[in-house]
């Protein structure tokens, strides 16, 4: 009933951070999903990272990527559909030392959660948030997604889409995104590179993966796929190195050019669209303003603050 | 030293023509334009209440805050317990002809009508008032001169009934001063020469217009701590911070919105975060997020934001969330009416959302309580690992009361997550105690982590389609509730133990409740009056309360819906099954008078003595003898 009485025993103190230690229940997706991939490259990413294991967050809304954090052993919750960033945003400002990753998929980050999506960028707290893009709700079984090509055809558009599908890409930039990058589930590596630099990133990171869900939009992601006749293209970064071709290269802190990357035919470049570091946190800006506070009441303890409030109101 | 033209006999009566009348209280209503700042009027007198000695109190309602239009403001002040704001007024203090128009049936007869004798023509053959005309525009502008016009009219009219109640000046003054002190010098200058002239005037004009409260024996304050003026909505906030919550998130919505602005502002300097969100749904989410680091949060909102956060209660409730949510009453459904007052969000907070979720409610009775039981509140929340509502309303949310300071130093907590380490035999959900999460950034020594989920699961927050699982999980969730219930106070019984009626109330219908009360039983019933702070879950033993009386009358702020009865009533009838429970139920989005829950009793007892004190109409207590 319980994996309760499987408990395996505690990693000695200081050991690393191991794929085992941090592998928790079995994935429940169907063979061959690329949501497995995702999962892999992110125990990649933090056998990498080596963050204290307690300081971890893994969390997600609802849908088959958001059951995300069962299968990993770290602290973490399944909250409601779509509304997984926000209260990330408290996870993250509730306690500054934490590590919060937030997984979900293409109807619940840019459907039901589309207005988080553009306020958690604008506020930009410190998370990384990795978007499963199948292009398709995959839970409740083949209805159209916000990501869904014209034409596709549903069991809510059984003659094809008609609705426009969002660019997410441009979405997300849009929105003020602080670092903004695309992977493919075929892409391990690259995924896990992504979501390094996501994590390592201060601020609101996204990295939108296009994952495949076999099972009710087979091939969607084909065009990216070298073995089956399409084109990997990565982004060719900005080196610094002076040469005479980089000055071709894309400068991810170029907000145009990371506009034009994204308004690249199907299915377009993979890497990192934008970063900037010139905005603060909003972690940072709230304890600009705590600190700035307690400058105003010279250090007094709560309870001083407290009373002082109240012999105001005598 | 108040200032160059102090009157001689301030706060006095010496110099009087006539000596000062004793009375209790005084109902006063001030009508004018929102603008014209009668509020501030209030603001004072309340502070005044505060700092005196005579221990006067005030009470008092915005019925209409739509800026720049008609307002009014009623405060009613005297000596012993203050409870309500008073049905009519004693003295009707007019601006403008639309203020006389609209509010001269509210005064009562024998009572005195103030008017402004350069906006306002009274009916002269209406001999049911005194009426007094003062130049309150041209004595405000000959006062101040210059080209500051009318303003400070508020400031003349409480000169005026400074004097005429024998209102303590000195204390006045400083109150004056210390609130536009900010400001520059001009300021304070002028509103003192507002204030001087509008005291002089009746000093000239009406000395037998002159009273004064009673003098009380002052219960003996053993505490020795001073009294504090201040609303329901800041007392909320206030509450919070001394039980130690540093984290919230909000959407702004009238009556909840100044909560919010109060712990944006002061929540920083406690090193706390208050976040304003996109939306309800998204103040919720994060609020919770906080609490899932182990800092217990708040949201709010009102009606309609609160149905905007049901589906992440819904989650609260599942994943054993600790939580705070205020919900402060407003006119509904919908927009309904947004300054006004109703009870009607009962249901949605008790029974909201999708599924079975249990959960606390608590309804706040008064502005002090309003601070105590946001501090109750955090102990449930935390305790129980539950979310827990409170359920106030607009009429506590702007009303003004004086109360004693509480003791800050005892009952503040300290904040922070509990991070410790969790030992081995650590579970998320255990069914056999309750939930008490590991906060994110604690240590798990199994090296296990939790999952806190929506999704139904085991003891260790594994999904679970099970329905064995699905059962004990619904009553783990439900028993903490009951356990809770068990540990509740009796609720506040006042008048007879037993006998012909019991009214019942919750929430502010308290006060005017209590008055009713008195005038119940001096008609010769035996009456009860019970009162509910624990609205969800009820404490135990009101079974045994409800069979001494033949009936019980539920008074609330709600429509007696397709049956017939109010929210609380219908809850109360479900619960007991006694059918002795009946409703008085009303959605003028207006507070309970003391008549109409007198008349509420009447109409369901046979009693031709309650009837008639309803016919007969006070007269007012200025009323010449
Ligand atoms: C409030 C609410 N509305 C609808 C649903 C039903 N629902 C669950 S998941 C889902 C869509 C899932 O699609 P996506 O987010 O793309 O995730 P995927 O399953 O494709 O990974 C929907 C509509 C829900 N759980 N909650
Ligand atoms: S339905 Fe699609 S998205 Fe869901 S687990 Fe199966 S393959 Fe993956
Ligand atoms: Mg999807």
């Amino acid at each position: 009933m319980s994996s309760a009485t499987l408990v395996s025993p505690p990693p000695a103190p200081g050991a690393p951070l191991t794929k085992k230690a941090l592998t928790a229940d079995h994935p429940t997706w169907c063979p061959g999903c690329g949501d497995f991939a995702v999962l892999a490259s992110f125990y990649r990413a933090l056998e990498k990272l080596q963050y204290p294991h307690e300081k971890i967050v893994t969390f997600a809304g609802i849908g088959c990527s958001s059951r995300f954090p069962y299968f990993v052993n770290t602290h973490g919750g399944h909250f409601i559909h779509g509304r997984a960033l926000p209260f990330s945003a408290g996870i993250s400002l509730g306690n500054d030392d934490l590590h919060v990753f937030v997984f979900g998929g293409d109807g619940d980050g840019f459907s039901i959660g589309g207005n988080h999506l553009v306020h958690t960028a604008r506020k930009n707290p410190n998370l990384t948030y990795v978007i499963m893009d199948n292009s398709v709700y995959g839970l409740t079984k083949k209805q159209t997604s916000p990501t869904s090509p014209i034409g596709f055809k549903s069991k809510t558009d059984p003659w094809g889409a008609i609705d426009q599908p969002i660019n997410p890409m441009r979405t997300l930039l849009n929105s003020g995104a602080t670092f903004i990058a695309r992977s493919h589930a075929t892409q391990v590596n690259h995924m896990t590179e992504m979501m390094l630099r996501a994590a390592k990133h201060k601020g609101f990171s996204v990295v939108e993966i296009l994952s495949e869900c076999v099972e009710f939009f087979e091939g969607a992601f084909d065009a990216a796929i070298p073995r089956k006749g399409g084109s990997w293209k990565l982004v060719d970064e900005k080196k610094h190195d002076g040469s005479p071709e980089d000055a071709n290269r894309h400068d991810v802190t170029d907000e145009v050019a990371a506009f034009k990357l994204a308004s690249e035919s199907w299915p377009g470049s993979f890497g990192v669209f934008y970063e900037t570091n010139q905005r603060k946190t909003k972690n940072e800006l709230e304890a600009d303003i705590i600190a700035k506070a307690k400058e105003r009441t010279k250090g007094a303890t709560d309870l001083q603050v407290l009373q002082s409030t109240f012999a105001k109101l005598r | 030293m108040v200032s160059p033209n102090t009157p001689e006999t301030q706060g006095g009566s010496a110099g009087s023509a006539s000596a000062p009348r004793s009375i209790q209280d005084v109902v006063i209503r001030l009508a004018g334009n929102s603008q014209d700042g009668i509020q501030s009027i209030g603001g004072f007198l309340a502070r005044l209440a505060g700092r005196s000695d005579q221990d006067v109190m005030t009470y008092m309602t915005i019925p209409s805050t739509i800026s720049g239009g008609p307002s009014i403001f009623q405060v009613r002040m005297g000596t012993g317990d203050i409870l309500s704001a008073g049905d009519r007024s004693d003295m009707l203090v007019a601006f403008y002809q639309h203020s006389y128009d609209a509010h001269i049936s509210s005064l009562r007869p024998g009572g005195v009508l103030l008017y402004d004798s350069d906006h306002v023509t009274p009916n002269a053959e209406d001999k049911r008032f005194t009426q007094i005309a003062v130049p309150i525009t041209t004595g405000t502008v000959e006062a101040v001169g210059g080209t500051s016009k009318d303003k400070g009219k508020n400031i003349y009219v409480l000169g005026v009934i400074a004097r005429i109640f024998d209102l303590d000046v000195q204390k006045l003054a400083t109150l004056i001063k210390e609130r536009f002190g900010g400001k520059n010098e001009d300021v304070v200058r002028n509103a003192m020469l507002a204030f001087d002239a509008g005291y002089a005037w009746p000093q000239n004009n009406l000395s037998d217009l002159f009273y004064r409260f009673d003098a009380v024996e002052k219960a003996a304050i053993a505490t020795g701590r001073p009294q504090v003026t201040l609303d329901g909505n800041t007392a909320i906030a206030y509450g919070l911070l001394t039980a130690g919550v540093r984290h919230g998130a909000g959407y702004p919505i009238t009556p909840w919105s100044s909560i919010m602005e109060t712990l944006r502002t002061e929540l920083p300097k406690y090193g706390g975060i208050f976040v304003q969100c996109e939306d309800e749904i998204a103040a919720i989410s994060t609020a919770l997020g906080f609490s899932f680091t182990g800092n217990l949060a708040i949201t709010g909102s009102s009606g309609p934001g609160l149905s905007l956060k049901m589906e992440a209660l819904g989650w609260a409730t599942m994943a054993e969330m600790p939580l705070i949510v205020v919900n402060v009453q407003r006119g509904g459904p919908s927009t309904g009416m947004p300054t006004n007052v109703e009870q009607s969000d009962l249901m949605q907070a008790i029974y909201g959302s999708h599924g079975d979720t249990p959960r606390v409610v608590l309804a706040p009775k008064n502005v002090e309580d309003c601070y105590y039981i946001a501090i109750e509140a955090c102990r449930i929340a935390r305790e129980y690992s539950t979310p827990v509502l409170i359920l106030t309303d607009q009429g506590l949310s702007s009303r003004i009361e004086v109360f004693e300071e509480p003791d800050l130093a005892k009952l503040m907590q300290k904040p922070g997550a509990d991070l410790s380490d969790r030992p081995a035999t650590f579970k998320p959900y255990p069914l056999d105690a309750i939930t008490h999460h590991a906060p994110a950034g604690s240590k798990v020594l199994t090296g296990k982590y939790p999952t806190v989920t929506g999704l139904e699961h085991d003891e260790m927050g594994h999904p679970t389609g099970s329905s064995k699982l699905h059962t004990q999980m619904n009553a783990k969730r439900r028993e903490k509730i009951k356990t809770l219930a068990a540990s509740l106070p009796a609720p506040e019984l006042n008048g007879d133990s037993a006998g012909e009626v019991l009214l019942v109330t919750w929430g502010s219908t308290w006060g005017p409740a209590k008055e009713a009360l008195v005038r119940v039983r001096a008609a010769g019933i035996k009456a009860g009056h019970l009162h509910i702070r624990h609205v969800h879950p009820l404490p135990n033993g009101l079974e045994e309360i409800f069979k001494r009386y033949h009936k019980i009358v539920v008074a609330e702020l709600n429509d007696e819906g397709v049956y017939g009865f109010g929210q609380f009533a219908t809850m109360l009838r479900g619960r007991y099954a006694n059918p002795a429970i009946v409703s008085v139920a009303k959605t003028d989005g207006l507070s309970f008078k003391v008549s109409e829950l007198v008349a509420g009793v009447a109409k369901h007892i046979e009693s031709t003595a309650l009837d008639a004190t309803l016919a007969t109409s006070r007269p007012s207590a200025l009323a010449a003898r």
